[in-house]
């Protein structure tokens, strides 16, 4: 028996150690830089500066809002556009084609975001595919604008994070067992009762676990506003890009960052708690 | 204990090897298209040293090599108005040895220059490599009188303008605009004020613009994919563009293209300080400058260079710039410390704005 915990202790260290190397002390290390303020006499003090930045000057907790808004919209628009999906592959379609079908969703992530999102662009852009089709049959006589809009980077931003809310809700579909839905069917419920009572409640777990995935990586996303976002796309991970290299103020930008961290995850605690779910349910 | 042993002395032997390594690597920080894969090729051939390459631009070498406090790279390619104030503030470039650079092989009155603007407290902390424009890219079947930086804000031109919101472009609206910001560098108050002015002419004109472009291939594919027609641009890729596409061309704004020369610096610590020097003698010798030159179609610092240069080098830059253009060329004088900050909060307005 102590043969066997100095083993797993042994096999503990490079675990901790990594975790400690690789996260605690970045992040302890950026908390404390974030308390840092360059006083006008050029002098570094400890103050709360960097934090109250953000609220007193109104582009900052403006933008905030704004990402936090919008990853709110694109992760119900992930939601509506996923579940059926998520539905088909699981209780519709057959075993051994949902496998080849959960492979093709896959594909997009192994390309890479960047090259996924040029791919987007050339489709639709001004003189894009979409629009050349579309002239050419006759349907319109101008392009559509669509590049570089609100509209190109909500698709952009929907077609990275789809797949973390197809997985989740479908993993929690495939448990739903088919005979509650035939039992439900043979008592006389509506499709729409069967829905909301049985299917909807079931897979609870799958959808809020997907959906605060979804939400973190679009509030954090960088590129996909940067490149296919237009001209007034400002995303909050954009200051904080912007606080690192363009001014070259590291306090600035950690505070935000942490700024970032605390708002985004009090989001995610405030929609726990209106939904009713538990974060170690939602986990599971 | 003695897998213990074994494991220690395994990981001893791979850092260790590791450092033998790096003796004979060179790990170059630099632009797109700054190192040619054939001078690559030639370099490690030549030297036995092997070449690895990191892209990048002035903001991210900048965070890169302060974050490791000039550690990581061997030899990093900043521009030369970019270098004063961060030394001052961060040492993260050691001295130039000039007496192991080819000085001969160089542009006199450019490496003076960069001398002057990279020295802090009598150290000089660069050696010129390559130099160039900022100014327009128009499609000129297009737009053929967009001719100056007003045209960025221009209501002709609405819907198809396109610039890339950093400093230059403040800089460049300024002038645009009539001012001289460069003369305002040792009057933050006015230089601010200036900025605000900058500020509110770029919000007014953002109704025309199409998009901001962000990296030098979005650059390449806006006005390329004729979703935009006035751009600003640096002048190395509109001549590669006019290549393509006869149409679309380089031209040197009528209230002054911005001049910009990068460098080559040395982090402070550089892991292979000989190597470094062997590749800047290596890249700015004549046959080797120009072969850059002509692909990529930037000016040198290497003074041999002219000779090799293709034809149609000379006719892009005679197309492009009158004689008076060439005598109205704003060179970046160096940037004074805390003006990006002034700097940072119009650009987000801006990008904030409706």
């Amino acid at each position: 028996m102590k043969k066997i915990n100095s083993i797993f202790y042994l096999l503990l260290i490079p675990v901790l150690a990594w975790l400690l190397i690789s996260i605690v002390v970045p992040h302890l290390d950026l908390l404390f830089k974030s308390f840092r303020f360059e006083n006008d006499d050029g002098l570094m003090v400890f103050s709360f500066n960097n934090y109250l930045a953000f609220f007193e000057d109104d582009i900052y907790w403006l933008t905030f809002v704004k990402t936090a808004l919008y990853s709110i919209a694109v992760t119900l628009l992930a939601f509506l556009v996923t579940f059926p999906v998520a539905f088909y592959l699981t209780k519709v379609v057959a075993k051994k084609y949902s496998r080849f079908m959960v492979l093709l969703l896959l594909i997009p992530i192994w390309i890479g975001e960047l090259v996924t999102l040029y791919g987007w662009m050339i489709l639709l852009s001004d003189n894009g595919v979409i629009n050349q089709f579309l002239i050419s049959s006759g349907i319109i006589d101008a392009p559509i604008e669509m590049l570089y809009t609100h509209f190109s980077m909500t698709i952009g931003l929907l077609y990275m994070s789809m797949l973390f809310m197809i997985i989740p809700m479908m993993s929690a579909l495939d448990s739903l067992d088919d005979s509650l839905i035939e039992a439900a069917s043979d008592l006389g419920a509506s499709k729409w009762t069967i829905f909301r009572q049985i299917i909807i409640p079931y897979t609870v777990p799958g959808i809020v676990s997907g959906g605060i995935i979804v939400f973190m990586l679009v509030i954090g996303d960088y590129v996909a506003p940067n490149i296919l976002g237009g001209k007034s796309s400002l995303w909050f991970t954009e200051q904080i890009y912007n606080q690192f290299l363009s001014t070259f103020n590291w306090n600035e930008g950690a505070a935000f960052g942490f700024l970032l961290l605390l708002l985004s995850s009090s989001i995610v605690w405030l929609a726990l708690k209106l939904t009713g779910q538990k974060l170690d349910r939602v986990g599971s | 204990m003695r897998k213990l042993l074994v494991l220690i002395s395994t990981t001893a032997l791979l850092l260790s090897s590791s450092l033998a390594i790096s003796q004979q690597t060179l790990r170059v920080l630099t632009w797109k298209g700054y190192a040619p894969a054939k001078l690559v090729k030639a370099f490690e051939e030549e030297t036995g040293i092997k070449v690895k390459l990191t892209y990048s631009n002035n903001e991210e070498m900048i965070a890169k090599l302060r974050a490791t406090r000039g550690a990581g790279f061997d030899i990093a390619q900043p521009s030369q108005d970019r270098i004063a104030f961060v030394q001052k503030k961060y040492p993260i470039y050691q001295e130039i040895d000039f007496s192991k650079v080819n000085t001969d092989q160089l542009i006199t009155s450019m490496v003076d220059a960069v001398k002057k603007n990279t020295a802090v407290n009598g150290k000089v902390y660069a050696v010129p490599h390559c130099y160039g424009t900022t100014g327009l890219i128009v499609n000129k079947k297009l737009a053929p009188d967009a001719n100056d930086w007003s045209d960025l804000w221009n209501e002709k031109y609405a819907g198809k303008i396109s610039y890339r919101l950093k400093r230059p472009l403040l800089i460049a609206t300024a002038f645009g605009m009539g001012k001289d910001p460069f003369a305002l560098y040792n009057d933050k108050k006015a230089y601010k004020a200036l900025m605000k002015e900058v500020e509110t002419k770029l919000i007014e004109g953002k109704k025309y613009v199409k998009n901001y472009w962000t990296s030098g291939d979005t650059q390449v594919e806006i006005i390329k994919s004729g979703d935009a027609n006035v751009i600003s641009g640096w002048d190395g890729k509109g001549w590669t563009l006019h290549k393509t596409n006869p149409d679309i061309d380089f031209i040197a704004p009528k209230s002054g293209a911005l001049g910009w020369i990068d460098t080559f610096a040395i982090p402070a610590k550089s892991k292979n300080v000989e190597g470094a020097y062997k590749w800047i003698n290596f890249m700015l010798a004549p046959k080797n400058a120009a072969y850059f030159t002509n692909k990529e179609g930037y000016g040198t610092a290497s003074k041999g260079a002219t000779e090799f240069l293709n034809d149609e080098i000379k006719a892009n830059f005679s197309r492009s710039f009158t004689k008076e253009d060439i005598d109205n060329i704003k060179w970046h004088p160096p940037v004074p410390e805390g003006f990006e900050k002034i700097e940072a909060k119009v650009l987000d307005r801006i990008k904030a704005a409706k």
